[in-house]
């Protein structure tokens, strides 16, 4: 094996919704440009792990995380660590493509915007993303249009677009693919590849096919705990656990 | 029994709205029909004469006009700003579940309450006078409760992903409320503020004690004198005056102009929301 510069890390953690415990001492790591997936059952807590990277629990009063998140040997939970600063470091995809009610331009120009980029230098990012993101070539004529009427999948890398824009360390994805058809949900899954080679990307997913076709690493979760993680191949092929491979073979989810 | 119980629940859906839409139409066209003779430039842009049997009612549409917009201006800031704050940034806890009973009580207090309320507060403790500052606050207050409900549920119709996309490449809390939702919630926070105005205007008991009067000598438009306005001037003509039937067409006159004043108000609020739907915002 290689070395491998982790740039993401996570101890002990723990997370309580009021007095429900979701997620139970997990144990993860993510290496750089390596694209990890998060499988498992519904319900078993992995969207709250990928949000609990970013911070997305700060709002919901009720939510408790403990735990040593560590972004490139920083605490991400330190008092002194800007929340917003750290989302702009670690970008977010959600399952819903979610673009701005803004134009395309807008879109992207938003969070350059408000990360203080100086005006002169937008106009090239915002062509760089959308090109970075595959989605130039449907979109150059018609910037200034509401991004809502774009389709599902372009609204999708829009998304992309839009956080790849801010140049993160680690981008998180929840389920980028399950509102889309099987030709976008191929586009997008190029798009990660593609990505790979500059961020450090996980992504959740109920699809064991994409983990297989995007994912260097796959963790499977269950019930709040990680049951067993690894390289993709070993942990769709020859699982350590019997409820890994009952998983993965498809027998419950 | 089976294949005809569609078609009653389908009649009697039907049957109520038309009696709606029946006494909608007698309403209108009682008023119009009566009113319509009156209406005439000469009507709608002079000062009424001879003890109001003649000229028009300039003044009462000044009136009218300036104290819906003082209301606006009292009662959209911090009607919106509570709104903001109760459904944004209240954590859910006793206190604010009192705070949104409490409003929801003040929608059901009667209008004249109001009146009583702002002669207290305004036009006495304030030293305000009766002036059409003290009856726009009145009506401000009024206004509140319908205008912070109506906002809360724009805002709350807000998806959640809307409000997390911007946090997510960055924002504070309070850069995504200004950026995205308030700007998402636009069309029906305003659509709210027109209808609620709408129905601030035609009010009359909370002016009543405030600053409104029958007529006034000198010319419209002082914020810190007496006003004329549609709804009062109306009710005047129609049971107060000394020659109800010599003045009976021109309160029909009146009503008129009133409920095109309400109508335009509603229009803006429809147009609004048609504006933004198209635009796909
Ligand atoms: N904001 C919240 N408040 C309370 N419980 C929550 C909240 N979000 C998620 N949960 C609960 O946490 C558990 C895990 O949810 P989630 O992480 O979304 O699962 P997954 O993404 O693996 O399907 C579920 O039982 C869910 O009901
Ligand atoms: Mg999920």
């Amino acid at each position: 094996m290689v070395d491998e510069q982790i740039i993401l890390s996570a101890q002990q953690v723990n997370l309580w919704f009021g007095s429900k415990q979701i997620l139970k001492n997990i144990d993860i790591s993510f290496a750089k440009n390596s694209v990890t997936a998060l499988i498992g059952p519904s319900g078993c807590g992995k969207s709250t792990l990928l949000r609990s990277f970013n911070r997305m629990h700060d709002l919901s009063p009720d939510a408790r995380v403990e735990g040593q998140f560590l972004l490139d040997k920083q605490n991400l939970y330190a008092k002194d660590m800007s929340v917003t600063q750290l989302r702009r470091r670690v970008g977010m995809v959600f399952q819903k493509a979610n673009p701005f009610p803004k134009s395309i331009y807008e879109n992207i120009n938003y969070g350059l915007k408000i990360n203080g980029v100086p005006k002169s230098e937008r106009d090239a990012i915002i062509e760089g993303a959308l090109k970075e993101s595959y989605i130039w070539d449907e979109v150059k004529d018609e910037l200034n249009k509401p991004a809502t009427r774009l389709s599902g999948g372009q609204q999708q890398r829009l998304c992309i677009a839009r956080t790849v824009a801010l140049r993160p360390e680690v981008i998180l994805m929840d389920e980028p693919c399950s509102a889309l058809d099987p030709l976008s949900t191929l586009k997008i899954e190029e798009l990660i590849i593609k990505l790979k080679k500059d961020y450090t990307i996980i992504i959740v997913t109920h699809n064991m096919q994409q983990a297989q076709r995007v994912a260097d690493k796959t963790v499977f979760m269950y019930m709040g705990e990680i049951i067993e993680s690894g390289n993709t191949h070993d942990i769709f092929n020859n699982p350590n656990k019997e409820l890994t491979n009952n998983y993965v073979k498809g027998k419950f989810g | 029994m089976k294949r005809l119980s569609p078609f009653i629940e389908w009649g009697t859906l039907l049957f109520c709205t038309g009696i709606v839409c029946f006494f909608l139409f007698v309403i209108l066209y009682d008023i119009i029909s009566r009113g319509a003779p009156s209406l005439s430039w000469e009507f709608v842009s002079s000062q009424p004469t001879n003890g109001m049997t003649k000229g028009g009612i300039l003044p009462a549409i000044l009136g009218t006009v300036l104290v819906t917009l003082t209301t606006a201006a009292v009662a959209t800031p911090f009607g919106i700003s509570c709104a903001i704050y109760l459904n944004e940034y209240a954590v859910d806890s006793w206190l604010t579940r009192l705070t949104r009973a409490c409003i929801r009580n003040l929608s059901g207090v009667p209008s004249i309450i109001y009146g009583l309320f702002g002669l207290a507060l305004f036009v006495q403790g304030l030293k305000m006078g009766t002036s059409l500052l003290s009856a726009g606050f009145t009506l401000g207050l009024l206004s509140l409760p319908y205008i912070i409900t109506t906002t809360e549920e724009a805002l709350r119709r807000i998806p959640a992903s809307t409000r997390e996309a911007a946090l997510a490449v960055g924002a504070t809390q309070f850069e995504s409320i200004r950026d995205v939702v308030l700007p998402t919630a636009l069309p029906g926070i305003l659509t709210g503020v027109v209808l609620t105005l709408s129905r601030a205007a035609g009010e009359t008991a909370p002016i009543m004690f405030t600053g409104v009067a029958f007529y006034i000598n000198s010319p419209a438009g002082y914020l810190n004198q007496e006003f004329m306005s549609l709804p009062y001037h109306l009710y005047m003509l129609s049971t107060q005056h000394q020659s109800i039937e010599v003045v009976r067409p021109l309160a029909y006159g009146t009503a008129l102009v009133l409920i095109l004043v309400v109508f335009l108000l509603n229009i803006t609020a429809f147009y609004i929301r048609y504006k933004h739907s198209k635009n796909g915002g």
